[in-house]
């Protein structure tokens, strides 16, 4: 922890929060995320420290990370339900779960109870008015939209099928359609391929820069695998050890770069044009990916989260 | 006591007309709570709080035997009994698992307190009866009308609250993430679910009280997936137990409890069972796709 991470990108080109702060400028160039010496710990443990990031709009940003290394949690930060421990973020140019609207998020698969009262295509309503107060009024208009963005990702097929019966890879389609409705400036997503199968998976990432390219959406994607994004990732966020790397998949996923992050040899090798990484310290627990989080991080939280 | 007086007891439909308008207010009040709790159970169920409703009822009726033991007023009593417990299982229990424990730990104290209020009660024993079964049968136009403007100021609440409330139900970790105050609207409504709990008890007692706030909408619930229909269903129901209820009721000489629970649980039975012919008919829906499996290995990050 002694160490802060090594930006391997060119290291900020706007120069950094000088004269106006940064994300509250609206200029062209203005930052879809930005972190300014932000660092995260639990008690006695610093998950990160020292982090500056600009996430551009339109750019493509992975998280990666062992277990434990703080992904989720970064990514609980953006979203506002975890304050930093010390330095400051900004998402779409808001203090973090100030920007409503401007940021649509798509967690884990997980699936629903069989007796919620709830189809698809409402799944995909709560995502364009859900958040709003009072009842629905323009039943009509959030109609045409909730077709529109089933038809986006697929899903007009099973629109009025109960969330209870749909597939993994059914239900991550329509957090996609929840996620992106009123084209948010920031997506961010927690493992959304987790526990998909391989087409559901480049079906979902597919559907997500699909997004990002048209609307010029920022994608924050929180992920343990990065092959299945691999064709679409700009940048990489690499936490292991309380340390991280920032930089192209090419600079960060190197057996150097991780062999240094990890201190320890780690072999990156590609096969295929598929990034395969041997010798990880806690490889075994990589086949569990479960449990993403460090126990005291769970437990903080669920005990702040009503219900 | 034959079987013929029993079917008397509970069926008897001489001068029908003149007892009902004797009971009209009564028939308005069931008319209203029906509408509360067909509205209030749905989110009871959306948010697995059936016993939470039950925990809060016990201590509202602690509250009603203590207002009636000092000769207070026993609508207010249960209301802040009712309140209390809500707020406090709100406050307390942040998710299902520790909500339950501190249910189950004020349950049977809130009970405890009401038997002990109770036994010091030194008056007419039919009140303290009715604490616990209810007694309809004696509402004026004034206690209407209370009950009446505390029914819609908890509806006209939940009207305001009604989408982001029904997003965090089903959804929370979702609406938290787009600004939803997931939290602030978990404890508004444990304190409008108290205040109808302390309403509906004064029809069908607090043993009984599940039958009007849950019922209703788990049974709706059974028969549609579409959240509007789930709501008109439920709010239905609940007419149909209530009013229904007191309707064949007032011939009788028993409390309008027990027809009103009959009524709820029928319903119930009738839509379960319809829920399951549909899905042994295939009327569910059968996946082209299995659901893919949790865990991939594979090396690389």
């Amino acid at each position: 922890m002694t160490a802060p991470g090594i930006d391997l990108s060119t290291v900020t080109e706007d120069g950094g929060p000088k004269g106006l702060g940064v994300g509250e400028s609206r200029s062209g160039e203005a930052s879809a995320v930005a972190l300014r010496s932000a660092s995260l710990s639990f008690g006695p443990r610093t998950l990160w420290q020292g982090l500056d990031l600009d996430i551009r709009p339109g750019e493509f940003f992975a998280v990666l990370g062992p277990n434990g290394s703080g992904k989720t949690s970064f990514l609980k930060v953006l979203l506002g339900l975890l304050p930093l421990t010390s330095g400051s973020a900004w998402v779409a140019g808001r203090p973090p779960g100030g920007a409503g609207g401007e940021v649509g998020y798509i967690p884990q698969q997980k699936g629903f109870g069989p007796d919620v009262p709830l189809r698809a295509r409402d799944l995909v309503g709560l995502g364009i008015d859900g958040h709003r107060w009072g009842v629905r009024v323009r039943r009509r208009e959030t109609d045409t939209e909730i077709r529109r963005l089933l038809e986006r990702v697929g899903a007009g097929g099973y629109a009025n099928v109960p969330v209870g019966q749909l597939s993994g890879g059914e239900l991550q389609r329509l957090r996609v359609a929840q996620a992106v409705a009123g084209d948010p400036a920031v997506l961010l997503c927690d493992e959304p391929l987790l526990a998909l199968d391989l087409n559901h998976q480049q079906a979902v990432s597919a559907l997500i820069d699909q997004q990002r390219s048209e609307t010029g959406a920022a994608v924050v994607f929180v992920t343990h695998e990065i092959n299945p994004i691999l064709d679409y990732v700009d940048r990489v966020l690499y936490l292991a050890q309380g340390e991280f790397r920032v930089g192209s998949p090419e600079e960060v996923m190197t057996t150097e770069v991780l062999s240094e992050l990890y201190g320890s040899r780690v072999e990156v090798s590609r096969v295929n044009g598929r990034i395969v990484v041997l010798g990880l310290p806690d490889a075994t627990t990589h086949l569990h990916h479960v449990h993403d989080q460090p126990a005291l991080a769970l437990d903080q939280h669920s005990e702040e989260d009503g219900s | 006591m034959n079987l013929g007086d029993i079917w008397n007891s509970i069926f008897a439909f001489d001068n029908y007309g003149e007892i009902l308008a004797l009971v009209q207010n009564s028939v308005w009040a069931g008319a209203v709570l029906g509408l509360l709790g067909g509205l209030v159970g749905t989110f009871v169920v959306r948010r697995d709080l059936a016993f939470a409703v039950h925990g809060i009822s016990e201590l509202s009726f602690a509250g009603a035997a203590f207002a009636l033991l000092i000769g207070a007023d026993v609508v207010t009593g249960s209301l802040v009994g009712s309140v209390a417990a809500a707020l406090t299982i709100g406050l307390m229990g942040g998710r299902a698992r520790s909500k339950n424990s501190i249910i189950g730990v004020l349950m049977p104290f809130g009970l405890g307190l009401g038997i002990l209020f109770l036994s010091l009660y030194q008056g007419r024993s039919a009140n303290k009866f009715g604490l616990l079964t209810g007694q309809i049968v004696a509402v004026d136009t004034v206690e209407l009308q209370v009950l009446a403007i505390a029914a819609l100021a908890v509806i006209a609440a939940l009207v305001i609250v009604w989408r982001p409330l029904g997003f965090a139900s089903v959804d929370p970790e979702m609406a938290q993430a787009r600004g939803v105050p997931v939290r602030f609207l978990a404890i508004l409504f444990m304190f409008l679910l108290g205040v109808s709990v302390a309403l509906s008890i004064q029809i069908v007692g607090a043993l009984l009280v599940l039958a009007l706030l849950i019922t209703p909408a788990a049974a709706a619930q059974k028969v549609t997936s579409s959240p509007v229909l789930a709501v008109v269903l439920s709010v239905v129901f609940a007419e149909i137990a209530t009013v229904g209820g007191i309707l064949v009721s007032i011939g009788g000489r028993i409390p309008i409890s027990p027809y009103v629970t009959t009524l709820s649980f029928l319903i119930y039975v009738v839509c379960a069972g319809a829920a399951a012919v549909r899905k042994r008919r295939g009327g569910a829906r059968s996946s082209p796709e299995a659901l893919t499996p949790p865990v991939r290995v594979e090396s690389g990050v």
